[in-house]
């Protein structure tokens, strides 16, 4: 019986690349004076399922180093050693490395197998080294044999005959289960060593059940994919009649084998967007069927376990398109509710007020259906923000610094696309105050501080905007060395520039202060990069800083990237919109303000300020209604620090749009940014208030 | 340039569907398949600095489509815009274009020996983007290789052909 293993290979990577970040976290969480049991275990148990997939797949390189890895965290966890930060980093290592090679199978880049090697001879030795001060040594004799065991049979012969021997040994309820000690090996109660001892020399005594056993965990890991989606794997797994699902009490059997031996629970909780809503729900039913003398403790203590897990697995894997689709379509129905509302008005009558009724009802569910839909793009920046206590451990020991990663309001949710593009200006915050921000121990505590330093990651919502905020508690940024580079530079600065602007300089192409360029930081590539991806995202970015103190990088963003806060202007009976974050103020002015440079240039005298004016009728060739300044009315829009005054007929109104590409079916449009519809119907377009800055003195010279 | 039309004549040997529309005296016609929709003419937004003949962009449920007056680009019929003012959706190369022109007519299927060379002739449309004559009773059609013309640089419909 073949079968083609390839059509699970996503599946397979995805909960691999789960399991790897599952691990990478719990491991930088480990006390490494005091591991939690469950902790390790729970490690343990992701390093297991990784090996048993890869074997299933025939991955056999991805199988080797998890091998490796399995053995020593399983000697850990057996408390025959004791942890040591050295492990940590090997184990980081080798999540890197698997990283890799799941990389490399995935198409998408090489593997260093000098790498593989070293991490691979680092994890043995550091198993070796501690084999001397654990006293059991036979126990390590077997279970180095029962891993070889189980190892061998992965790269032999996968899933089939191991489902067939799996499904045998599955079936017969009636077969009595191990005794409880073999169970305590997998169990996530903390096992001391003389425990498991017990059930291993039962599997020396018996050897059948031993194999059976390891059929078992490798059939577990065999299963941990196809849960990954019930449905359709498992119809597939039917219809090739394949073993696994075709009967109930295979399946049935299967729970069971959950319930003993605890490993699914991690596969449960670990991954996030899994479709684990069918596996809870199914369960209890399955459990009160099951024979309850068979384990009935443990899955009363189960039950509630799942209980209280359930409800925040429940989700699903949906592809972002449809999302999109849906919220397109969201779109089209505040839409039509407006143009609905508007048809309203011009009814009279006794309809009138049923239908005003109605509409308010139809207005108030779009609406809420709207939040809804929109909701559905939202994702906490933990996605985020769980990558950062790795780069701060990494960074931190390669810099011979202390540092400590604060991370709050990690449930603050955001647009899925701000939390892919948000990353690597995040990343690049993060090393430049864990580089240059946080002090070597020695002079933080010259400095009378903790020799610890802390880089703090804060996210919350603020009005209509995400704030994230960096900050750290080094030594600042110096503003005398600032403004020094900055005239070496020849950058324009004066000596009693306010702090704000001077903390602004670092934004500066090519702007570094660091002493030495190192590997980490101090080329002054960056922080003008991180600004501008900022801006992509219609953010702002803001420094604040005390000499000695620290410094605090805030990173404002809208909610999402789809809808943005508009003023409507009105030019000669054209509708724009301009976004609203970018306007300092409107205001009405008179002839007099108006200044001229030359011939062509127009100045607006605002507060003491002169600003280019670009009356937009000029750069949209439109006739307007206002000819004279005192018709119209100005706005005050500043972008990158440049303010322009835009003149336009009048305001209509603030309302939020969504934004819709005008480069789908037609071009870039010089000034524009893109385009949205109005409650109308009608198109409106965005003004591009960036690129109508750089217009000003272009077209000042056009006009002339 | 024949050698492009022998091609796309020979493709279709068994005949192709047209729509058949007019501008001014002269019918056109363009292949069916492009044509998704045809609808009214409304509640265009102009964008500016844009050719004469892209009249602007419109919201066809949902999706910013922009909007070409063939009649101004060939310089055909009488440019006014009203209840009666037609306007095809094409959708060509995986984008939509409304095109507006005087009137549709039919749809008419039309066999290979009914379609004839274009000669090469100096007017306001290029001949490159004639994929031959129809020929249906005393009527002649115009046939337009449709997508060809709207991706064409003289359009300025997309990026790469403004640039």
């Amino acid at each position: 019986m073949s079968l083609d293993l390839s059509q699970f290979y996503q599946v397979f990577f995805e909960e691999t690349a789960e399991h790897l970040g599952a691990m990478e976290s719990l491991l930088l969480n480990l006390d490494v004076g005091a591991p939690s049991m469950e902790d390790l275990n729970a490690i343990f148990r992701a390093a297991h399922s990784i090996k048993g997939g890869s074997g299933t797949f025939g991955f056999t390189d991805m199988t080797e180093v998890t091998h490796v890895l399995e053995t020593l965290l399983d000697r850990l966890r057996k408390q025959e050693m004791t942890l040591t930060d050295d492990m940590v980093n090997a184990f980081l290592r080798a999540g890197d490395v698997l990283a890799m090679q799941l990389a490399a199978h995935r198409g998408e880049g090489e593997v260093d197998a000098a790498e593989v090697r070293s991490v691979c001879e680092e994890l043995n030795a550091l198993a070796v080294g501690g084999a001397s001060s654990a006293p059991p040594a036979p126990v390590v004799a077997v279970t180095g044999k029962q891993e070889e065991a189980d190892y061998g049979f992965f790269g032999d012969e996968p899933v089939v005959s191991a489902s067939d021997a799996g499904y045998g040994f599955f079936t017969d309820d009636a077969q009595p289960p191990q005794p409880d000690p073999g169970y305590g090996f997998f169990d996530a109660v903390p096992t001391p060593a003389a425990a498991a001892d017990p059930g291993y020399g039962f599997f020396d005594d018996l050897p059948a059940p031993v194999s059976s056993e390891g059929k078992a965990v490798e059939a577990d890991a065999g299963f941990g994919f196809f849960e990954d989606a019930p449905g359709s794997v498992a119809v597939i797994e039917d219809a090739r009649g394949y073993g696994f699902f075709r009967e109930t009490p295979s399946q049935r059997s299967v729970r069971e084998n959950k319930q003993g031996y605890g490993i699914y629970e991690e596969h449960e909780k670990a991954d996030e967007g899994q479709p684990a809503a069918a596996v809870p729900a199914a369960s209890p039913g399955r459990r009160a069927t099951d024979d309850p003398q068979a384990d009935g403790v443990r899955a009363g203590k189960r039950a509630t376990d799942r209980v209280v897990a359930a409800p925040t697995d429940t989700s699903i894997r949906v592809s972002v398109e449809k999302v999109d689709q849906l919220i397109n379509l969201m779109g089209e129905l505040v839409i039509t509710q407006a143009m609905l509302n508007q048809a309203a008005t011009h009814t009279d009558g006794v309809m009138q007020e049923r239908l005003e009724h109605g509409l308010r009802q139809l207005e108030r569910n779009t609406r809420d259906l709207q939040e809804a839909v929109m909701s559905i793009r939202m994702l906490p920046i933990s996605f985020v923000f769980s990558r950062f206590p790795r780069v701060v451990r990494d960074l931190a020991g390669k810099l011979g610094k202390q540092i400590e990663l604060k991370t709050l309001g990690e449930s603050t949710e955001l647009d899925k696309g701000l939390i892919e593009k948000i990353a690597d200006p995040l990343t690049h915050l993060i090393r430049n105050s864990l580089d240059h921000g946080i002090e070597l121990p020695e002079k933080r505590v010259a400095a009378g501080k903790n020799p610890k330093g802390t880089v703090t990651l804060n996210a919350f919502h603020q009005g209509g905007s995400i704030v994230i905020e960096v900050s750290d508690d080094g030594g600042g940024l110096n503003r005398g060395k600032i403004l020094g580079k900055a005239k070496e530079r020849g950058l324009p600065v004066s000596d009693d520039m306010p702090d704000a602007d001077v903390w602004m300089l670092i934004f500066e192409a090519g702007f570094s202060t660091a002493d030495v360029v190192t590997d980490v930081s101090g080329r002054g590539v960056g922080m003008d990069v991180v600004k501008r991806n900022i801006a992509e995202l219609g953010g702002r970015i803001e420094l604040d800083s005390h000499e000695g103190s620290g410094t605090r990088t805030t990173i404002r963003l809208p909610l999402t990237l789809a809808i943005l806060d508009g003023l409507s202007v009105s030019i000669g009976g054209e509708v724009y919109i301009a976004p609203l974050n970018a306007i300092i103020e409107s205001l009405q002015v008179s002839e007099t303000d108006l200044k001229t440079v030359g011939r062509d240039g127009r100045l607006l005298k605002v507060r003491g300020e002169y600003l280019p004016l670009l009356p937009l009728h000029e750069v949209f060739n439109i006739a307007p209604k206002a000819r004279e300044l005192e018709q119209g009315i100005v706005i005050i829009v500043e972008n990158e620090g440049r303010k322009t005054a835009l003149f336009v007929d009048e305001l209509l109104g603030q309302q939020q749009v969504v934004i819709k590409s005008l480069e789908s079916n037609f071009r870039k449009v010089h000034g524009i940014s893109g385009a949205t519809i109005m409650g109308d119907g009608r198109v409106a377009l965005i003004l591009d208030v960036n690129a109508l800055g750089a217009m000003v003195a272009q077209h000042q010279a056009i006009a002339g | 340039m024949t050698m492009q039309q022998e091609v796309g004549l020979n493709s279709h040997a068994i005949g192709r569907e047209f729509l058949t529309f007019t501008l001014g005296q002269e019918e056109y016609g363009i292949d069916i398949l492009k044509v998704q929709e045809i609808r009214g003419y409304d509640a265009v937004t102009p964008i500016a600095n844009t050719p004469a003949f892209i009249k602007g962009v419109i919201n066809l449920r949902g999706t910013i489509v922009p909007i070409v007056d063939l009649r101004i680009k060939f310089g055909l019929g009488h440019v006014e815009y009203g209840q009666f003012t037609v306007v095809i959706i094409l959708n060509v190369g995986n984008r939509v274009v409304g095109v507006v022109v005087d009137g549709v007519s039919d749809v008419l299927t039309l066999a290979v020996e009914q379609i004839k060379p274009a000669p090469e002739l100096s007017a306001t449309i290029d001949t490159g983007y004639i994929l031959g004559l129809g020929t249906v009773g005393e009527r002649m059609l115009i046939l337009v290789e449709i997508e060809k013309l709207m991706g064409s640089s003289e359009m300025a419909l997309t990026d790469e052909a403004a640039a």
